[in-house]
């Protein structure tokens, strides 16, 4: 949930103009990671645009998250080329490590959620595992644990190369 | 960062003079690092390599007179992370941090060439020192893509130096708008996104249009996967499509664009909008362009994420800011499109197409190509394939020149099985049609279409049932249902073709598939559900047999599809090194050290960490084969059909 203040700066960059309103969720969501239902009553009475539309909206496009994500994205291409390269079997891997539904969801704890995309536009490294924006390519169901474990024990502190 | 980025631009005279100033500046002599750092690179950590080339520049005192130019992606993804130091043109790949000193002191200083960096001719093995001679490069047509190594995307001085907007000066002074309709037309150039409607046609519509506002749009929503030319592009070389925008507003009369860009780039969604504020601020954006009088500007727009919208009308509804639907396009978008007013969109190759049809003339253009396609195409070749990248061939090549020339082939020696062309609502298309020639028309006789571009290699490992299902997979996710064809017809045959896959098809589910597709063809509203069984359709004509492995035999010959494969441990190759054991989550391997080792297989999951993991290729897959862990050896024929047991 945001401050109203915080909304309104994003809403004024968008002109208010309803028009508007995907860039207005992306935006939202950047800042707190998923859309609260506070905030898009919020969006709706200030651009009056009526609650159904927005949840229709919301709903639809993929990028957008009604629950809360976690502290760490996980996302999992799952595009022709990492899909002819084994990518089920590391989604499925890290679905099992942290306790998830292989399609994507967080975990109780909120600190994973796993996603899979349609493709990242980076076939060559394919199959791809993205945590929090970093890339990692060639991987493989044991790098993909190894992986998690280190994300999991650098808890806060740091990040580091991606391994190879 | 550049001279005087305040300059507006107020006639082809003063393009004409920045272009000169700014050829001076950049002398062909100058020694100059020329590192991709296009999505790929950066995926295999370039920025760190190009932090390190300005640190080691720095330290030797060399940083004012070696330029170190961040390119767009010139498509060799394979090898990234790419550098080419000119003015020699040697190319060297897969660099790393590590190599820079090396290469400053060796390279630069010393003129040397440092031969393990060097390509190697997958061919003859002999080592090839400079980018031209690579066989990647030298056998294709690099017409639009030829800038993207040469300019840093995220200045518009590189783009003016190279001969930018040179086109649109051209159109704006010397050619009236009838005419640049008229010389779209007889280029032949058709659309780049998929159904290769002719541009041309469109814009006279939309010229010809009732109305005085009008939009051109540019579609860079690039949702299909395993397709990235769009993308390389936009990244690469945006000024190149936003060039072709304006000229394309002028042609058809409108004063405002959109591009609808794809979220999950989001470097082409940064570089498109410095393109944008920079040609603004040169004044070929904006109120009187380069002092012509005409006015016209752009807007971005970051797509949510929704294949469909992809699809025009969808496109547009997505643009109004409401649920990406597609509607029956009995009135075409160019009449009535965004907000109800004429509309062009277009993708982003086919505006990078149009500066060079202005600049060459049609009649150029139309020399490259065949009798339908004219110009080149890019194609996104990716999977089993030696050099995956991006590759821009003129239309009418075969696919075997793509796929073993330019692609070098599989990798590991494998068989070749098919390869996959226009995303998902393309289709496959077995060794026996290879030399097939790459168009509009003949990939489309062959069941398949050329989509976007993106082009998926397949071997023996790879499951056509199994594809099939993927492809329907993520239909049915990205299908905005609403219509019911599209809807029913897809989640219908994927409950079909995810049963064939679990070992429990039946008898009659290839005829069921086959007319579900039909269907789908024949009623659905728009192009998402009216291609979407040829995935299906053309796996079932070319490998019919693979369905009958599956449904019959409980077999999965590609040895994919988990219910029906088991993983076990060759004897003679294991080593007993105890590598797969360890990451096996349910402890279902055992075996002294030294000693060959065993799958519990009532204990494994299929989960692959063990194949993933071995160094000696000891553990294999099998299908349909003895289920004994331990077997003799053999080719396993006269065994009981597989362990098909699963919920």
């Amino acid at each position: 949930m945001m401050e109203p203040s915080a909304v309104d700066r994003i809403l004024e960059r968008h002109g208010r103009d309803p028009a508007n309103i995907i860039a207005i969720l992306q935006d939202i969501q950047a800042e707190v990671n998923w859309l609260p239902e506070e905030d898009l009553r919020y969006v709706c009475r200030q651009l009056d645009v009526p609650f159904s539309k927005m949840m229709s909206l919301a709903s639809f496009y993929r990028a957008f998250s009604l629950k809360p994500r976690g502290k760490h994205i996980v996302q999992v291409c799952l595009g022709t080329a990492c899909h002819v390269r084994g990518a089920e079997r590391i989604a499925d891997t890290i679905a099992r490590e942290l306790g998830i539904h292989a399609e994507g969801g967080t975990d109780a704890a909120l600190q994973f959620t796993l996603e899979t995309v349609n493709c990242l536009g980076a076939c060559a490294l394919g199959p791809i595992l993205v945590i929090d924006g970093e890339y990692h390519g060639g991987m493989t169901s044991a790098k993909a644990t190894r992986l998690l474990a280190q994300v999991k024990k650098a808890g806060d502190n740091g990040h580091d190369d991606n391994g190879g | 960062m550049s001279a005087d980025a305040q300059t507006k631009i107020r006639s082809p005279e003063d393009l004409a003079q920045l272009r000169q100033e700014l050829q001076r500046l950049r002398h062909p002599e100058r020694p100059c690092l020329a590192i991709c750092a296009g999505t790929g690179c950066l995926a295999y950590g370039v920025n760190k390599v190009i932090d390190a080339f300005h640190a080691e520049l720095e330290l030797r005192g060399m940083a004012d007179r070696v330029e170190v130019l961040a390119t767009g992606c010139p498509g060799f993804c394979e090898r990234g992370p790419l550098l080419t130091v000119r003015p020699q043109g040697i190319f060297y790949q897969r660099i790393q941090v590590k190599d820079v000193p090396e290469i400053v002191e060796e390279t630069l200083i010393h003129g040397r060439v440092i031969d393990r960096l060097l390509y190697q001719d997958l061919r003859t093995g002999e080592p090839v020192v400079h980018e031209a001679d690579v066989p990647f490069y030298r056998l294709q047509r690099r017409d639009i893509l030829w800038m993207n190594g040469l300019l840093d995307p995220t200045r518009i001085d590189d783009y003016i130096a190279l001969g930018g907007y040179s086109a649109l000066l051209k159109a704006l002074y010397t050619m009236q708008p009838e005419e640049i309709v008229e010389a779209v037309k007889k280029s032949g150039l058709r659309g780049r996104g998929g159904a290769g409607f002719p541009s041309g046609r469109k814009w006279a519509e939309v010229r010809h249009a009732h109305g005085d506002l009008k939009y051109v749009i540019c579609n860079a929503d690039e949702g299909d996967p395993g397709a990235f030319m769009d993308r390389a592009v936009l990244e690469g070389n945006p000024h190149s499509v936003l060039e072709g925008m304006i000229i394309g507003a002028f042609a058809m009369g409108s004063r405002q664009g959109y591009v609808y860009v794809r979220n999950e780039y989001p470097m082409a969604v940064t570089n498109i909008g410095l393109a944008v504020e920079a040609a603004r601020s040169h004044g070929l954006l904006g109120e009187d362009i380069a002092g012509s009088g005409f006015a016209f500007d752009v807007a971005i727009r970051r797509g949510g994420g929704a294949f469909v919208c992809g699809e025009s009308s969808a496109l547009m509804q997505s643009l109004e800011g409401n649920v990406g639907e597609p509607r029956a396009k009995y009135v075409h978008t160019s009449e009535k499109g965004l907000w109800e007013r004429p509309s062009c969109l277009n993708n982003v190759e086919t505006w990078a197409n149009v500066p060079l049809i202005v600049n060459k003339g049609w009649e150029a253009f139309a020399q490259v190509g065949t009798e339908g396609s004219k110009g080149t195409k890019i194609f996104s070749l990716v999977g089993k394939i030696q050099n995956t990248g991006l590759v821009e061939v003129p239309m009418g090549v075969k696919l075997r020149e793509i796929i073993f020339d330019i692609g070098g082939g599989i990798p590991e020696g494998r068989p070749f099985k098919a390869v996959q062309t226009g995303g998902p609502s393309g289709g496959c298309i077995p060794e026996s049609m290879l030399d097939l020639t790459v168009d509009f028309d003949e990939l489309s006789k062959a069941g398949s279409m050329m989509g976007s571009g993106g082009m998926i290699v397949m071997d023996d490992r790879t499951c056509m049932v199994d594809l099939a299902r993927y492809f329907l997979a993520f239909l049915k996710e990205e299908s905005c249902g609403k219509c019911v064809p599209c809807r029913e017809g897809i989640a219908r045959s994927l409950e079909v073709l995810t049963r064939i896959c679990d070992g429990l098809g039946q008898e009659g589910d290839i005829a069921l598939l086959q007319e579900l597709g039909e269907t789908l063809q024949g009623f659905s509203l728009c192009a998402l559900g009216k291609s979407a069984a040829n995935p299906v359709l053309s796996t079932i004509r070319y490998f019919r047999d693979e369905y009958e492995a599956h449904i019959r035999d409980r077999r999965c010959p590609a040895g994919v599809c988990k219910p029906l494969i088991e993983y076990w441990i060759d004897p003679a190759l294991c080593t007993g090194c105890t590598a797969c054991a360890r990451p096996c989550p349910e402890h279902a391997i055992s075996g002294d050290k030294k000693m060959p080792h065993t799958i519990d297989l009532l204990l494994c999951i299929k989960c692959g960490a063990c194949y993933d993991i071995c160094k000696f290729n000891a553990v294999l897959i099998r299908s349909g084969e003895s289920p004994s862990p331990l077997p003799g050896e053999g080719s396993g024929e006269g065994s009981v059909p597989s362990l098909a047991v699963e919920a």
